[in-house]
């Protein structure tokens, strides 16, 4: 999939994912040793856009499954059209029942979910198993079937086996600790927040008529604020906000107002925002 | 290769002392992780290991001084270390003014080659990080670095300006750290790496013996302790919804089974009524457990929604409801304790802990706050000061509550020594140990009401 760690940056970084040495090589050795990824790190850092960005650059179909709590096997593998089978059976009066069962347990009335979408498939697939953390403890054990021999079994059809290894990304808040047997199947990578150059140039890229000093000056009140002890601590994607209102106000410099009128953009809490002032020393002025 | 092949096992087994579980299958991937990478980039070899053999990213603190240790930037003595004190000040001062990572490590390098050492004879001996820093004191050079940061953009007057010196303060920081780092692999040299890593790394956060955590590690624990309460949240909600499960309701069974003919395609369960538990905690504020108390602090200020009612009650000889200081909202996890001592009343004529007055002004005076549905939890190290410890106050509050729980920071083998009333109360009420945030937790998740 990638020929080395530099092709992995290189090729992100066309798709605008700049990626983090860790990102970089992790996702290499994913490739490399077919392993599923598990990042886990704060929200707002680009764990989903990590996905979204692989399955650009290998020309690969994205199959999400969107985690939450309650999500089953009927939502993650795959489920049998009632509707339809039931049409089937009233359609077909005359025919002897041996028949008509075999018939309504066949592919035309399985509905593929996510995880068996991704193994069925032919094409080069890159399977998002997103906030996996907001599922119930029973969905990981159906997930590690799937992860470590990537084959799911239906009852009715037998098992269907990958011919081709999707490359697996599982994302979490660490909301809940997954379990132990999950986490040995992945490689694990903690997506933390970016330094300060490499904040930059993601500022550079993503708003690129922001001025240099101002990036600069954006950047570096931002990783203040993240040495402070707050609620929420901005993350990138609030970095990329402030940035886009500040071009949109038509800043050239940070000043105390500006910053003081603009910190709810990066700031999501009341609390925050006063502490946060007061360390700035916004009110001074 | 089997090198390199014997440096993966010896640092596995480093990682596996430290409490890191580390599967064989782990240490095959790591050493394909090396195949694949190479070992010509040290970052990404570092990147490397640690996406193969760890799995929380709580261990990442332990791993990396470890694999400082086996696989590290230099071997050796350094060549020609000038170690003039004032020049080396001067190279990282300029270092430090322009935030370049390379050369902090080798300047990192430098010192502690040429002010590390300790002993007489040369070879004999060890280094040490604290009197390289002694002798250069990085953190003195805090003004001239600004001086020279101001110097080259050539202002000075804008906003961001004003952080300058936290940035300089963070950047010292981390040569500081630096400079522990190298002086462990010199010592490592010299006594064998195993030794080192093994004893020279410090236990990660939800390790630390509460009683003996100092400043840093506290502040690390209380980072700890906010995905840690958002994670037995969510693990007692699972726990509420799955005991809310009950049997078959059969009325609604049939009643539903009308849309598929009368055949019941699902059972419907029938639904309790949620009852919330009440929780009551005790806590020992005194100095002598004030880590601990630190910590369930912020833990109880977590558990706050989770339960219907939570009172807290805060003590050292005097008690007092601190429920009103811990709501959300007023969420300030530093000034938290400091307010408690400060806006509740909390001692008398001297400052240590007195369980037994103040388990008897408990009982006195909030005793309606225990009723059968209670269950309550006493944190503290039991110790009265010699004086009575009241146990006809904890035997009240046990009959009437419908589980007492008491935590105790000290292990278990010092319950009973000096004057340590533990053993006492371990008879009337359920006594843990529970030194650690990794105890708590567990213990936390285990005895709290669904």
């Amino acid at each position: 999939m990638f020929t080395s760690v530099d092709d992995v940056s290189a090729r992100l970084a066309e798709t605008g994912y700049l990626a983090s040495p860790a990102v970089a090589t992790t996702v290499f050795l994913a490739g490399r040793l077919g392993k599923p990824l598990l990042v886990e790190g704060p929200a707002g850092v680009g764990k989903t856009e990590l996905a979204k960005a692989v399955a650009q650059v290998a020309g690969a179909r994205l199959v999400r499954l969107q985690c939450y709590e309650g999500v089953d096997e009927s939502r993650a593998l795959y489920e049998w059209n009632h509707a339809k089978q039931l049409l089937r059976i009233s359609a077909g009066r005359d025919e002897n029942w041996d028949d008509t069962r075999t018939d309504i347990f066949s592919e035309e009335f399985l509905l593929p979910r996510p995880l068996l979408t991704a193994i069925r498939g032919d094409e080069p697939t890159v399977l998002l198993i997103d906030e996996t953390d907001k599922a119930d403890v029973e969905m990981e054990g159906l997930l590690l079937e799937v992860l470590s021999d990537f084959q799911i079994t239906v009852p009715e059809l037998g098992t269907v086996t990958a011919t081709r290894r999707p490359f697996v990304v599982l994302t979490s808040n660490a909301g809940r600790e997954l379990s132990e047997a999950l986490r040995r199947r992945c490689l694990f990578l903690h997506i933390g927040f970016p330094e300060e150059e490499l904040e930059r140039r993601i500022v550079r890229l993503k708003v690129p008529g922001l001025g240099a000093a101002l990036t600069e000056s954006v950047v570096r009140v931002v990783g203040a604020l993240r040495a402070m002890d707050l609620r929420k601590v901005p993350s990138v994607a609030e970095t990329i906000d402030w940035a886009r209102t500040l071009l949109a106000l038509g800043a050239d410099t940070l000043d105390e107002t500006v910053v003081r009128d603009s910190l709810g953009v990066i700031l999501k809490h009341q609390d925050d925002i006063q502490k946060a002032a007061a360390k700035l020393d916004l009110d001074a002025l | 290769m089997t090198e390199v092949a014997d440096r993966i096992t010896g640092l596995v087994g480093a990682l596996r002392a430290h409490g890191v579980r580390i599967g064989t299958g782990e240490s095959v991937d790591a050493a394909r992780a090396v195949e694949a990478l190479g070992l010509a980039d040290r970052e990404r070899l570092r990147e490397g290991l640690a996406a193969t053999l760890l799995h929380g990213p709580g261990q990442r603190a332990v791993f990396d001084p470890v694999f400082d240790l086996y696989f590290p930037r230099a071997v050796g003595d350094l060549k020609d270390s000038g170690a003039d004190r004032d020049e080396l000040r001067d190279r990282l001062a300029e270092a430090l003014a322009a935030n370049d990572q390379v050369l902090m490590a080798q300047l990192a390098a430098e010192a502690v080659d040429g002010m590390g050492g300790y002993g007489s004879s040369p070879g004999s001996d060890g280094f040490s990080a604290y009197q390289t820093l002694e002798r250069l004191r990085p953190q003195t050079l805090l003004a001239r670095v600004r001086a020279d940061v101001r110097g080259r953009d050539g202002s000075g007057a804008g906003f961001a300006d004003r952080l300058l010196d936290d940035e300089i303060r963070r950047r010292i920081e981390e040569f500081r750290r630096l400079v522990g780092t190298e002086a462990r692999r010199r010592v490592a040299e010299r006594r064998g790496r195993d030794e080192i890593a093994r004893r020279g790394v410090v236990p990660t956060a939800d390790r630390v013996d509460f009683l003996f955590a100092g400043r840093d590690q506290l502040a690390e624990l209380r980072r700890a302790v906010s995905p840690l309460a958002r994670k037995l949240a969510t693990r007692l909600a699972a726990r509420r919804r799955r005991a809310a499960r009950g049997t078959v309701d059969l009325r609604r069974t049939l009643r539903s089974s009308l849309s598929t003919g009368g055949v019941p395609m699902r059972p419907v369960l029938r639904r309790r009524r949620p009852v919330r538990p009440e929780l009551v905690l005790l806590c020992d504020v005194s100095g002598s457990v004030s880590g601990f108390s630190d910590f369930t602090m912020l833990l109880v200020q977590a558990l706050h929604d989770q339960f219907s009612k939570v009172r807290v009650f805060a003590f050292v000889n005097r008690l007092d409801e601190v429920t009103g200081l811990l709501g959300h909202g007023r969420a300030d996890p530093d000034g938290l304790s400091a307010r408690i001592r400060a806006e509740a009343v909390l001692t008398g004529w001297h400052g240590s802990s007195d369980y037994g007055v103040a388990l008897g002004e408990f009982a006195e005076r909030y005793g309606d706050a225990v009723g059968p549905r209670t269950t309550v939890f006493v944190l503290g190290d039991a110790r009265t000061n010699m004086s009575d410890p009241n146990l006809a106050a904890v035997r009240d509050v046990a009959r009437r509550a419908r589980r007492v729980y008491w935590l105790n920071p000290e292990p278990r083998a010092q319950w009973g020594t000096g004057d340590s009333a533990a053993p006492a109360y371990a008879e009337l009420v359920e006594m843990h140990e529970c030194r650690t945030a990794r105890q708590l937790s567990a213990l936390i998740a285990r005895l709290l009401p669904v």
